[in-house]
């Protein structure tokens, strides 16, 4: 097995929490892999997909099929950018053969952050130390369609100094959406503020997820809120000691 | 009218097989197999399981080896219609004072079923996993007997009871082969319509007994 | 979307008393069928799934098939199948059927299929009574109001609300105790029932290899309504068939399940023809109406076709945090929730409604309850690939379209990429980390705007990703 790694950072974390591509970086060489970053890389085209633009996001689709054209296994700090690839990119191109068998080969070599450690790297526990109360959000794209729930867990039970409290009600949805965020603004608010609730209940002092989408969402409410809980993405907690 | 009718036939059928691409008279794919999975559960069990289903819906549920007594005490200076069921005749419980049997004009038995304080019926089956009466439409049980009355007395004969619904449509893959109505009963009438609060006997009857024999 | 949508969402949110009723009154039932469905209560529940699916789908795969089977055993049982294209076909039936008859009173049960088709209303205008016989149903009529939810119908009436309903329509001292309100309405419905020359129910089920309609309910109304009158019609939509009264091993035990929590409904009937030679009750005439009324137009998709699998348990309602926040009435039609949101743009066109396939986050919640396993998500998603070609074709949107199109020219061209969140950052406010709620001038889009409206923005980091990495 090849300690080659691509890293898939996302548009998201490129341009507005690089501190998770940062920790993720730190925590696979720390695991004793070779990371490289492809600069082409922009983004997955979920938002044009999301938002019936089709043609659009092939475009997007495509540019990203040739940036990791080369690469052997690409780790993403996104269950929902993570799922657009592997579960959507087959649906854009089901017309056109020849892309559809590059999608193919692609889609077994895409994986989550979360999912690649336990999975692939086969390790639960990083050395990471991170003393706090914290509660775990699953995004759902990573819950539903990447069928996450473990993984996450059991990386954070070996975290020292962790005390993890689950939200009750579990696995409901941030209000997030892509584009729905702003399109249905009001409705979107007002389901991260039933999540900013749940989120309050458990007593804990950080959210912890695998979608910076979610984590955007939610922060931005705790904010507005005037809360004092923060949201950190997954490899942030790993990444520290 | 009825030529209308005929052409929405023609139309709709027509419009169903374009869509599908199917030609009339063409015979279907290969159906996936009914999923019939039959637990195996002895007499005692089933009993015991059918008595504690119906006691958990709010239902009362008792075995007996005297459902006449039983019957007798609980309509106690009420009036009753019973089902014409011979079953209910043979065991004394259709000449129990208070009890009208034996009624087979439709609008007689309406009023008295209108009228009447409880409705006692046998039951062709009954399910021991979900405490549920299996009841077919017959000239011994007519329907409004288990409907109209606020309460209602089944008498079941043990060996009537079936694990589930999976044994009853073993047993009975064609109801309507025998009757034109087979109604499955369990527990009383009820709703949560206004603010989600339980409510019993609403249209049904609100109070209903199982008698196994 | 269009601004009643956008309105009624609106004061739908901003109803403090209406948000806790649908809330609590879809969390409750949500719960209970999480609990019915666990792997201690139901160990083969996924198995149940995969066979309602398959059943389904083999069923709506050959529905001429098994129609023409449905009506000849009805038929054989004294029956008549009568099929209508519209709503006009079937209240033009029911209303020659009860000239017929010389029938002036009409009882119904609850069926989603004759709301669709504004029943009641036809039959009024035309001099019928025709009454409502499920409580949440009777109340709603009463009120002049569409069903909230397709199980729950009166989710968002609260006690004080019937009572009000009660003494302004039945002229009754004024009673708030649920009980008693419930006692008003049953002795009300009882003369109505004993009293009425048509029942009219909706279906459950078609039973092909039986001509027989399954009618599930817990209040008892449904056969009152089948049982008392000498006429009984059933008006169900052509997707309701299924191939055998096998099948019902399957279907019944995932619909109450996924509809209540409970095992079973109060009632399960099973109903073929008129009463039978020797049977003391039951109607003497026995009708079904099958509808199209656009079915027809979901078959032709082999994706979208699955949205006729729905056996309207509401379990996706019930889950789906979009409805629980929204409610059944800021929904275009009569179906809501999920469903609704999918069955909607397909019957009346993408343009309907446009907002509607969008009006949802996509947490995919809804296909992970469905019973019959429609894969709701992918459907949305289809859906508004559908608005934006017909947008484009219609030239709207141009904006939008602009917009995505840039989108995919930015995504493309990655230096100039990087050269945009540069600019970007640079523009945004930076205040020591903390995150941002307003924006200069140029940065205040509508998009912003509208994120800023309920939440904070990240601040912008002091360099992105790529330039850290450039550097290490």
């Amino acid at each position: 097995m090849s300690n080659r790694v691509s890293l898939f950072v996302t548009c998201i974390v490129d341009q507005l929490f690089p501190k998770v591509g940062m920790a993720m970086t730190e925590v696979l060489e720390r695991l004793g892999y070779q990371v490289d970053f492809p600069e082409n890389q922009t983004c997955c085209g979920q938002p044009a997909f999301n938002s019936g633009y089709r043609a659009e996001a092939r475009i997007v689709a495509r540019h990203f099929l040739d940036t990791f054209a080369a690469a052997e296994c690409i780790v993403v700090p996104s269950g929902s950018c993570a799922s657009m690839v592997v579960h959507h990119f087959a649906e854009l191109f089901h017309k056109d053969p020849a892309t559809l068998a590059r999608v193919h080969a692609l889609e077994t070599r895409v994986w989550e952050f979360s999912s690649f450690l336990t999975q692939v790297a086969g390790v639960e526990d990083v050395g990471a130390r991170f003393e706090d109360i914290v509660t775990f959000h699953d995004g759902c794209h990573s819950l539903r369609e990447m069928g996450i729930r473990e993984a996450p867990r059991r990386l954070l039970a070996h975290v020292r100094g962790l005390e993890l409290r689950e939200m009750e009600p579990a696995e409901e949805c941030c209000g997030f959406g892509g584009t729905f965020a702003v399109k249905f603004a009001e409705l979107s608010g007002a389901m991260a503020r039933t999540k900013v609730d749940a989120i309050l209940r458990t007593g804990a002092r950080s959210v912890v997820s695998l979608d910076p989408s979610c984590l955007m969402q939610i922060q931005g409410a705790l904010s507005r809120a005037g809360s004092e809980v923060r949201t950190m993405h997954l490899a942030e907690v790993l990444a520290s000691r | 009218m009825v030529e209308t009718t005929l052409m929405s036939r023609d139309n709709i059928l027509h419009r169903v097989r374009t869509a599908l691409g199917r030609s009339a008279g063409q015979a279907p794919d290969e159906p996936p197999l009914p999923r019939i999975r039959i637990p195996e559960a002895g007499l005692e069990a089933r009993i015991a399981s059918l008595l504690r289903c119906v006691e958990a819906l709010a239902g009362k549920a008792q075995r007996t080896s005297d459902p006449c007594s039983m019957v007798a005490a609980a309509i106690a200076g009420k009036t009753a219609v019973a089902s014409n069921a011979p079953f209910l005749a043979d065991c004394g419980i259709a000449g129990l004072p208070g009890v009208r049997s034996g009624i087979t004009d439709r609008d007689e038995l309406r009023e008295a079923c209108a009228t009447a304080d409880f409705g006692i019926t046998s039951a062709d089956y009954a399910l021991a996993d979900t405490g549920t009466l299996v009841m077919l439409a017959s000239p011994q049980e007519a329907r409004l007997v288990s409907l109209l009355p606020p309460a209602h007395i089944a008498v079941v004969p043990k060996d009537r009871i079936l694990t589930g619904l999976d044994e009853l449509f073993a047993v009975l893959p064609d109801p309507a082969a025998q009757t034109s109505s087979m109604v499955l009963i369990t527990g009383p009438s009820r709703t949560a319509d206004i603010e989600q609060i339980l409510i019993r006997g609403v249209h049904g009857p609100g109070q209903i007994t199982v008698l196994v024999v | 979307m269009s601004v009643e949508f956008d309105q009624k969402i609106h004061s739908t949110l901003a109803d403090a008393g209406l948000q806790l009723a649908i809330y609590t009154a879809t969390g409750r039932l949500k719960d209970k069928r999480i609990e019915s469905v666990a792997p201690a209560m139901l160990p083969d529940y996924q198995e149940l799934r995969t066979q309602a699916n398959a059943v389904k789908k083999h069923a709506i795969e050959n529905l001429d098939y098994y129609l023409e089977q449905f009506e000849s055993h009805v038929e054989a049982h004294g029956g008549k199948v009568v099929y209508a294209k519209d709503a006009t076909e079937v209240s033009d039936f029911v209303l020659s059927l009860a000239r017929e008859r010389g029938a002036h009173l009409i009882v119904k049960s609850k069926s989603m299929t004759t709301e669709e088709v504004d029943l009641n209303e036809r039959l009024e205008h035309h001099g019928l009574e025709a009454v409502e016989t499920d409580l949440g149903e009777y109340i709603l009529q009463l009120a002049c109001e569409r069903p909230y939810h397709i199980v729950a119908p009166a989710l968002h009436k609260t006690r004080y609300d019937v009572a009000e309903i009660f003494t302004r329509r039945l002229h009754v001292p004024n009673e708030t105790v649920p009980e008693k309100q419930t006692a008003i309405a049953r002795a009300v419905l009882r003369e109505k029932f004993l009293a009425a020359d048509i029942g009219i129910s909706g279906a459950n089920f078609l039973v092909a290899d039986s001509g027989a309609v399954v009618i599930v309910e817990n209040e008892g109304n449904a056969r009152l309504t089948t049982s008392a009158p000498k006429i009984h019609i059933a008006v169900a939509g052509i997707e309701k068939v299924i191939p055998r009264a096998q099948d019902l091993a399957t279907f019944l035990k995932l619909l109450a399940r996924s509809a209540t929590g409970q095992a079973l409904s109060v009632y399960t009937s099973f109903l073929s023809g008129p009463r039978r030679s020797g049977e003391i009750d039951g109607p003497d005439e026995f009708y079904v109406v099958l509808l199209d009324n656009g079915r027809t137009k979901l078959l032709p998709d082999r994706g979208k076709r699955q949205s006729l699998y729905c056996i309207r348990c509401a379990a996706c309602l019930n889950t789906c945090p979009v409805y629980r926040k929204i409610g059944g009435h800021s929904f275009p039609w009569v179906y809501s929730g999920p469903i609704g949101a999918i069955i909607t743009p397909q019957f009346m066109g993408v343009s309907h409604e446009p907002g509607l396939p969008f009006a949802s986050s996509l947490c995919g919640a809804c296909a992970e309850v469905c019973p019959v396993k429609i894969d709701i998500p992918r459907i949305l998603l289809d859906l508004r690939s559908d608005v934006k070609k017909a947008e484009t074709r219609e030239k709207q949107n141009r904006i939008e379209k602009l917009a995505f199109r840039g989108f995919a020219w930015l995504m493309t061209h990655p230096r100039i990429y990087e050269m945009a969140g540069r600019i970007a950052a640079s523009m945004a406010p930076s205040a020591d980390g903390d995150w941002i709620r307003a924006v200069p001038a140029p940065m205040d889009a509508a998009p912003v705007r509208a994120w800023l409206s309920q939440r904070d923005l990240p601040p912008p980091p002091s360099r992105s990703f790529r330039e850290w990495w450039r550097r290490r």
